[in-house]
């Protein structure tokens, strides 16, 4: 059936001897770089001609020569004549040769000028392109392409994409060949065709196949609803399939979403775990450790403004320094005189956090500050059309789980962590052993507060750096520890995961706020039933609350 | 002496309470002086009180009556809520819906029964919730039911699984960070962000006059001594001294055989409905309620009041809602950038050196006066074991008595 209507289709492409695509497709023509320079004297008309015969040229650079005319970037020398890419600011620093990509120096801005296009230009210049681009050697540009080919497929004939579809060997770029193809079979005037295309679009994910199609459905008046009933039904169910699968798709990405807010509440309850879990120390300020470590990334930045990737490398180690150092001024100074005493703890950090609060006010300024994010943590990458995952949440899921795993080797496997859990457990034998309690309390404290400087490093990247961004995060935090289980990595990653992903679920069904107050109010319901959350320590530690 | 027959129960809670008689004295003072000098002193003469001033103190009386509140849970109970702010804000709420239904036709839309923000959102009747605020009575029965089912409902589930301790202040501070998002949303009928405003007239009265705002001042007065003489009563009866006990080993009262949870539920109820009457006196005096009096933060502040002012005495929080709330006006007003530096040192500094608060601050001295002049006889009565004392013991002394009390339960 199919290739029945492709061949159709070729003899109605052969019959058509006014397709100039074909016609031009000659081998006596000029090289690029000529058309090119010819760009420099001709007028709009003629650039559009000369535009067409570049289009042509199977070469990667005709296509960034065109692009760079429809930008508006492409320069000529006005002494030479030589053609210049020029970056968007139009500053002549930044000149390229057209052809090589060399640098060019020495130009000043009256030795350079612009190739002027004009709007019809821009229309012509645009589908120039894509149609280059999709004869492209590249699979990426010809899949560049077809996607843009699918954003319009009015104004494209059918040969033209039949020719494509004949000449491409990629079977991805294919795949959206057959949709802009089937898309455009909807408007064909023969019944059989029409059906064809719908097929040819069952489970397709493209936003714009979904738009043509409740186009077309649309497009039913209520007589023909009857009479081309088949035809209504089916591409009925194929709108409902691709529906229910873009529905998926949706879940999915929820679920990703999910899991990077769980991984951000992972990194800010993990040092939780340890001062309010093993040590059994409410530490309030923990929000403002997150901002610290937040700012300090800050700091770093503006140190070397000229390496922001590298900056966060070192901001991660900078954070914990900064705010475990801080952490174990607090509990030498305070804390230390305040165990046993967990309600005075609570209020004596408040005050704490509220100092600190104040001091970055007083010290950068109330409003939020700027932090960069480094160019491999922007972007997203693409499972299929209906799903795109963002890059930053994905390092921070991972990054999460390296601090969580990192974390879980030192209390297992080094001699501090040892003596941490010897503390935790039976401080005055801990104590008669030889350990300095004094000191593995401070730097206990010490550990958990630079873990949350860690964190503020990775929120930095998410969210805006101000004095409140700590307090945005501390009843998310105790909650996560509440419902994970005081004392316990395992129960913190859990717990975490948990509340991250049942709020991004909750959230398309009843909006965030709401999402936020239902998990809020899961969770006081969940500590009626296990007070002592989902991984209880078991045994004499439980009495101490 | 026939005074004394008439006002049989007010001696009996007072009989021990020279400084809760000093205490209500001076409100009764104040009650009478300060509007009376408001309303009929010129302007210019010395003991004039504005009108300004007279808010401003009416408001602290609502907060020293909220620092009553949380005291009877904190200081007699051991129940550090950290959103008693929740049920302040409920109640004030209940007084503000009365208040906007009193606003009648004269709103900027001029609808009679909406208002203006509802009209604002389109909405064409009445939610059911709003239903009956327009009489007094069911508003001030609704500022001690809104806050009291909402203690009972939560304070049952809480206390009846054993929640102690710091789980159960944080999953208050939740359940109020619940409510301040609940109540930004425009949706629940409550004003979204801006919250109740606007107001007119209070029972036909308007809002705007001195006459008012002495009436108001007066009332908040008695509802502080009322609220204190209530809690005075719940502190000195049978029942009190279980609270007590509770505070001090909760396990060891339950297996005494008291129903610990119980107790607790009614007194937590009961505070909760003095922190709503608080909350109803405190909105026609300063003219908003908004859901930023759920923030966590709010209910937190409350705290630091009782802890300054000394928990576990009741006047002792009145006087520091007092202090704590003009340091405050003072200084957000004098120095804005100094206040929270000063709010986190007070914090920290009552917890370390001051464990009783400024009430206790006499006593402490005293005390450590008496233990340097009798030192071989403070070695014979080592000092009790509880929690208030411990912070005066050396470091090394307390950490033997951390030990102590981490096994004792």
């Amino acid at each position: 059936m199919f290739t029945l209507f492709r061949r159709v289709f070729f003899a109605v492409l052969l019959l058509s001897a006014s397709h100039n695509l074909l016609a031009n497709n000659a081998d006596t023509q000029p090289s690029l770089a000529e058309l090119s320079q010819q760009l420099i004297s001709a007028n709009y008309k003629e650039k559009a001609a000369l535009a067409e015969q570049i289009a042509l040229a199977e070469d990667d650079q005709a296509i960034v020569i065109l692009q760079a005319l429809l930008d508006s970037r492409l320069y000529y020398v006005k002494s030479n004549g030589q053609l210049l890419l020029v970056d968007s600011s139009g500053e002549p620093d930044s000149a390229q040769d057209a052809f090589t990509l060399q640098a060019v120096t020495g130009l000043g801005k009256r030795d350079i000028k612009k190739i002027g296009v004009n709007n019809s230009l821009r229309v012509a210049l645009r589908s120039l392109i894509s149609r280059a681009q999709i004869s492209s050697k590249h699979k990426s540009q010809r899949m560049a392409a077809a996607q843009n080919l699918l954003k319009s497929s009015d104004d494209i004939d059918r040969a033209f994409i039949d020719q494509a579809l004949a000449r491409e060997t990629d079977n991805s770029v294919a795949e959206v060949l057959h949709l802009v193809r089937a898309l455009m079979q909807l408007k064909a005037d023969q019944t059989e065709e029409r059906i064809e295309g719908l097929s040819a679009l069952d489970g397709a994910l493209y936003p714009e196949v979904r738009a043509g199609l409740s186009e077309f459905i649309r497009s039913f008046s209520d007589e023909e609803k009857l009479s081309r009933k088949n035809e209504y039904q089916l591409a009925q169910t194929t709108l409902t399939d691709i529906e229910k699968l873009v529905s998926i798709n949706g879940y999915i990405e929820n679920l990703y979403f999910g899991l990077a807010l769980g991984a951000v509440l992972l990194l800010a309850a993990i040092g939780l775990a340890i001062t309010f879990g093993v040590m059994g120390v409410i530490n309030m300020a923990h929000g403002e450790m997150i901002m610290l470590g937040a700012y300090t990334t800050y700091v770093v930045q503006l140190l070397m403004p000229e390496h922001i990737g590298l900056s966060l490398v070192v901001a991660v180690p900078a954070a914990f320094l900064v705010s475990g150092l801080v952490g174990v001024l607090i509990e030498r100074s305070v804390i230390r005189h305040l165990y046993g005493r967990p309600l005075e703890t609570l209020l004596a950090t408040f005050g704490i956090s509220l100092i600190l609060q104040q001091a970055v006010r007083s010290i950068f300024s109330p409003l939020n500050r700027e932090v960069a994010t480094p160019d491999w943590m922007a972007g997203t990458f693409m499972i299929n059309p209906a799903l795109e995952l963002t890059w930053n949440r994905l390092y921070i899921i991972i990054f999460s789980l390296m601090v969580l795993a990192v974390l879980a080797l030192v209390l297992k496997r080094t001699l501090f962590g040892l003596q941490m859990r010897a503390v935790t457990m039976n401080r005055p034998m801990a104590s008669s052993m030889g350990i300095k309690t004094g000191w593995v309390d401070a730097l206990t404290f010490g550990l958990g507060s630079g873990i949350a400087g860690i964190a503020g490093v990775a929120l930095s990247q998410l969210t805006n750096v101000g004095p409140n961004l700590g307090q945005a995060y501390i009843i998310d935090s105790f909650m996560v520890v509440v419902f994970g289980g005081v004392g316990n990595l395992w129960g913190t990653l859990v717990g975490a995961m948990t509340l991250g992903v049942a709020n991004k679920i909750f959230e398309p069904l009843a909006g965030a706020v709401l999402a936020k107050i239902m998990v809020l109010v899961f969770i006081i319901l969940f500590i009626q039933k296990r007070p002592r959350g989902l991984f209880a320590l078991k045994g004499r530690a439980v009495d101490n609350g | 002496m026939t005074q004394t027959k008439q006002f049989g129960p007010l001696t009996r809670l007072l009989m021990n309470d020279a400084a809760g008689r000093k205490l209500l004295l001076v409100l009764v003072l104040m009650a009478v002086f300060i509007p009376l000098s408001n309303l009929l002193l010129p302007e210019g003469s010395f003991f004039h009180v504005s009108t300004y001033t007279m808010t401003l103190l009416g408001k602290y009386l609502c907060y020293a009556l909220l620092a009553i509140a949380v005291d009877l849970i904190w200081g007699y109970c051991g129940i550090l809520s950290l959103g008693h702010g929740a049920f302040f804000a409920l109640g004030g709420y209940a007084m503000g819906m009365y208040l906007m239904r009193q606003i009648g036709d004269r709103g900027v839309y001029g609808n009679p029964e909406l208002p203006d923000f509802m009209v604002f959102l389109n909405w064409t009747e009445l939610p059911w919730y709003w239903l009956g605020f327009d009489q007094f009575w069911f508003a001030m029965l609704m500022v001690l039911l809104a806050p009291g089912i909402l203690a009972f409902v939560f304070g049952a589930l809480a206390f009846r699984s054993r929640v102690t301790g710091v789980y159960l202040s944080i999953i208050t501070q939740a359940l109020t960070y619940a409510l301040l998002l609940a109540f930004f949303r425009n949706d629940m009928g409550f004003g979204g962000n801006n919250g109740l405003t606007d107001f007119k007239d209070i029972l036909g009265y308007s809002l705007q006059s001195d006459n008012t705002r002495a009436v108001l001042f007066v009332a908040s007065v008695l509802a502080l001594i009322l609220g204190y003489l209530i809690s005075r009563f719940i502190v000195t009866s049978k029942l009190g001294r279980v609270l007590v006990a509770i505070r001090d080993s909760e396990s060891r009262a339950r297996f005494l055989g008291y129903r610990v949870e119980h107790y607790k539920l009614f007194v937590f109820v009961v505070s909760s409905m003095l922190a709503g009457v608080a909350g109803a006196l405190y909105v026609p005096q300063v003219g908003i309620i908004n859901p930023g009096e759920f923030a966590p933060i709010n209910s937190i502040e409350i705290i630091i009041w009782v802890a300054v002012g000394g928990r576990g005495t009741l006047f002792g929080a009145v006087i520091g809602a007092m202090l704590v709330n003009y340091a405050k006006t003072y200084f957000t007003g004098a120095f804005a950038e100094l206040w929270l530096f000063m709010l986190g040192g007070l914090f920290v500094l009552t917890t370390l050196y001051l464990p009783k608060g400024v009430v206790g601050l006499w006593a402490q001295l005293k005390e450590k006066y008496q233990q340097k002049k009798h030192q071989p006889e403070a070695e014979d009565n080592p000092p009790a074991l509880n929690t208030e004392t411990q912070s005066k013991a050396a470091p090394e002394q307390q950490d033997k008595l951390n030990f102590v009390q981490g096994e004792k339960v």
